[in-house]
């Protein structure tokens, strides 16, 4: 049976379709580096300005990461294991930013957190902080579009996990947290794994929500996006050579995830 | 028991999927929201372009024009709509590097105006205009400042102070090239929080009073009302803007485009200008 359906030929009005959706996704990268002014590349990728902004991209979207684990995770616990009214909602809310364009996140931001915003003033007036334009603004801005990938991966994984081995550290005397360090975190580490390198990606691809939230200043809130777009319109070239790094990194993050999910076949 | 781990590593794996193509399909949306109103006039341009007789116009005009004349270039082109009926002038405003950007690489638009003659020049020097362009208006700096100016900025080296949150245009736009250009008259060194990518943001940041002081044109003060307060720097002078506007070559609607720029150039389109704070060229 399952001989026969390979051999038999594949319909047209499936691989016409199937071809040119090949080519749409992978022509534009290789466009990008037949474009590559590639004996110039070294000098372009030696400059200060591009270094500048590869680094404080990786230190920014690592930073979002690590404040996604510390109260992303026990929100995915609280989704997955606690029976409150309302959840359904909850997860909705916490997934909002993943559909939200991130200009809007960002806009958003601005009236929360802003200089001026509802809950920014008072970090202003209290503690003298004022996160727009400031590289904790980028971690931020970063933070709240790049988290709900990874409560979502992080839930999906505990819903997957079976519960039993928690109940039974509980039955043998361990407190629901001790549960939680000891049985649960370990069963659910690779979905933690997933879902983290899911939210590094997503971080350091972050635009929209940067540049409104955080503004552009190089060394402090120009992260690789917001380089590659300014460049664009004076230094094409630049901008080339800054999109190729980026996109060496995203090939690194796939080969890396290869294991888990491009083998799913 | 020897089901269940299996079982997680598929769920594992759909999860992952799942979140993968949500990845890609929001990474989409992240470079929508870059070049967002290019695609916009790119469906207008293409809706008619019959109509080049000199009688009657019709059909749609695409005017890319520098995020500065947003304001008076809407009262122009609502203005000639109601003097050529069947015509719809459809706007794309943004930093003038960009829509420069936008033309060279084949967007398709009747009219460019731009905010700077350097900015003309990359479109003039792919050779995407008709004709040589012409200088409609001129413009100049001032200081946006918070309603009631509370941290009493009265010139430009004011805006040097610490502690002041100055937001500049970024160098590569007309307004921030003019202003590094009367900084550097004046052998004054500013550092912003930001470079923003166009005039408006830039403004819009004192407007929501993220920002202290940002230095836009005095049109962009006006068209602000009372939400900001400009403050006038004699440095400005120094960095006056001509700004240029021409017939695009690929212009898919010529004739219509042609009465637009005739309309701008006239004493009636010139009162709009001048009504929102343009000099005269």
């Amino acid at each position: 049976m399952r001989a026969r359906g390979r051999r038999a030929p594949v319909p047209l009005p499936l691989l016409l379709p199937a071809l040119i959706g090949l080519a749409f996704l992978v022509l534009p990268l290789i466009a990008l580096l037949v474009r590559t002014p590639w004996s110039s590349l070294p000098e372009q990728l030696a400059s200060t300005e591009v270094w500048q902004a590869l680094r404080l991209s990786l230190v920014c979207a690592t930073a979002a990461t690590a404040v996604s684990l510390v109260i992303g995770v026990p929100l995915a616990w609280l989704l997955a294991r606690v029976d409150f009214p309302g959840r359904g909602l909850v997860r909705a809310l916490v997934t909002l930013p993943l559909v939200l364009p991130p200009v809007v996140g960002g806009v958003a931001l601005l009236m929360a957190l802003g200089r001026n915003g509802v809950v920014g003033q008072w970090l202003d007036s209290w503690f003298g902080i004022t996160l727009p334009f400031t590289t904790a603004g980028v971690v931020v801005a970063e933070a709240f579009v790049a988290m709900p990938f990874l409560v979502i991966s992080v839930e999906g994984t505990l819903r997957a996990a079976d519960p039993r081995y928690e109940e039974a550290a509980t039955t043998l005397g361990a407190s629901r947290f001790t549960a939680f360090r000891r049985v649960t975190l370990p069963l659910i580490a690779p979905g933690i794994a997933a879902g983290a390198v899911l939210a590094w990606a997503r971080a350091l691809g972050e635009f929209g929500a940067t540049i409104t939230f955080a503004g552009n200043f190089p060394g402090r809130t120009q992260t690789m996006p917001l380089a590659v777009y300014l460049a664009l319109q004076s230094d094409p070239a630049a901008a080339i050579a800054l999109s190729l790094v980026l996109l060496a990194v995203s090939v690194a993050v796939l080969a890396g995830l290869r294991d888990r999910w491009m083998t799913a076949t | 028991m020897t089901r269940s781990p299996r079982r997680t590593r598929r769920m594992l794996q759909v999860a992952g999927a799942g979140a993968a193509a949500l990845l890609a399909l929001s990474a989409c949306s992240s470079s929508d929201s870059g070049s967002d109103t290019g695609s916009d006039s790119a469906k207008a341009g293409s809706s008619d372009s019959s109509a080049s007789s000199s009688s009657k116009l019709s059909g749609a005009v695409t005017v890319f024009a520098a995020a500065s004349l947003k304001e008076s270039f809407t009262t122009l082109g609502k203005e000639f709509e109601k003097e050529h009926p069947g015509t719809k002038v459809t706007f794309n405003f943004g930093g003038s590097d960009s829509l420069a950007a936008g033309i060279t690489g084949g967007a398709p638009a009747d009219v460019f105006a731009a905010a700077s003659p350097k900015t003309m020049k990359i479109v003039t020097d792919a050779g995407d205009a008709s004709g040589t362009p012409a200088t409609f208006v001129r413009n100049q700096l001032e200081i946006a400042t918070l309603p009631g100016n509370p941290d009493r900025i009265s010139s430009l080296k004011d805006l040097t102070r610490s502690g002041l949150k100055v937001v500049l245009c970024d160098k590569e736009v007309p307004c921030g090239a003019a202003v590094q250009k009367a900084l550097d008259a004046s052998s004054l060194k500013l550092t912003p929080v930001s470079y923003e990518q166009d005039v408006k943001s830039a403004l819009t940041k004192v407007e929501l009073k993220e920002a202290d002081a940002a230095v836009v044109y005095k049109t962009d003060v006006k068209a602000a009302g009372d939400k900001v307060e400009g403050v006038e720097f004699p440095e400005s002078a120094d960095a006056v803007n001509d700004y240029p506007i021409a017939l695009l070559k690929d212009a898919p609607n010529a004739g219509a485009a042609k009465a637009f720029i005739e309309l701008v150039s006239s004493a009636e389109g010139q009162k709009v200008l001048t009504e929102a704070g343009f000099l005269k060229p």
